[in-house]
């Protein structure tokens, strides 16, 4: 049967998969796909949480969540929009302005 | 049994697809496996019985902002592969294996606590949306206004940074108002 820790196995190896690319990428466009994938790893794991507890709570946080993601895409694209026109791309390195 | 072959199923796809996203060098391969990943998510929160997360799962992730993304993508060049210099990756995934170790003694705690009580417990005989939404309307009413208000700043964030001319004040600047005559001249 599958258990609590089945869920949050899954939750925690995406979240890692989300985090290894956070760690790699150059790319800004890149590191946003990556910080989806965190996000919805914990969702699974409050959704799971959720229901082996038999409380709502889990999914109002993932409502939350979920709410908080889209606005951070709306912004954070806007943003990169605005870099892409003044840069001309979106690597990381090419964006270091400061060297000390 | 048909939720054990269903949870395989869907770990084993959104892994792989996530996989895809994180290693791939192609913005549209990456961007696609992300919304089948997600869509594949739901899936996962259609099996723990939170049906009305699954459909906002779909309708925000899938539909928003999966299309936000795209639609952003028009702006950049998307059929370039991106070129990464990749500095030591053996060092990356040693990080990212030992933060997903100590993700998952931070899960594993609290199962082997016992005194968990669920706070606002789900009703018997009630379907998902109504539960959710007696608990979210009541308990969770600020967050939730809050998040509103926050989702209108947002909006308003983005159209002033992606749109054009939003920088300067269309009242003070005098060049928007000899624009704007100049366009009457013109009509």
């Amino acid at each position: 049967m599958i258990g609590l820790s089945h869920y949050l196995i899954v939750s925690a190896i995406i979240f890692s998969i989300g985090l290894v690319g956070v760690l790699r990428r150059r790319n800004l466009l890149m590191l946003f796909f990556a910080t989806e994938v965190m996000l919805n790893a914990v969702n699974i794991a409050f959704a799971a949480i959720s229901h082996y507890y038999n409380d709502l709570t889990g999914q109002m946080f993932a409502f939350f969540i979920i709410a908080i993601a889209a606005s951070e895409v709306a912004v954070g694209l806007g943003i990169l929009i605005v870099l892409y026109k003044k840069h001309g791309s979106l690597d990381l390195d090419d964006l270091a302005s400061m060297r000390g | 049994m048909y939720e054990i072959v269903a949870f395989y199923l869907f770990s084993a796809l959104t892994i792989g697809l996530f996989s895809v996203t994180v290693m791939s060098k192609n913005v549209l391969y990456a961007m696609t496996s992300l919304a089948s990943a997600m869509v594949l998510i739901s899936g996962f929160f259609f099996l723990l019985g939170a049906d009305f997360l699954g459909v906002v799962q779909l309708i925000v992730y899938v539909g928003a902002i999966m299309a936000l993304y795209s639609f952003a993508m028009m702006f950049f060049d998307a059929t370039r592969d991106i070129k990464e210099k990749n500095t030591n990756s053996a060092l990356v995934f040693l990080l990212g294996g030992m933060s997903a170790l100590v993700l998952v003694l931070m899960f594993s705690a609290p199962i082997y606590s016992e005194n968990i009580a669920a706070l606002y417990p789900m009703h018997e005989g009630v379907g998902n949306a109504q539960d959710v939404g007696m608990v979210l309307f009541t308990k969770y009413l600020i967050p939730f206004e809050v998040a509103a208000v926050m989702l209108l700043v947002a909006m308003i964030a983005g159209i002033i940074l992606a749109g054009k001319k939003m920088d300067n004040s269309l009242t003070e600047d005098m060049s928007a108002d000899d624009e704007i005559m100049n366009l009457k001249d013109a009509k």
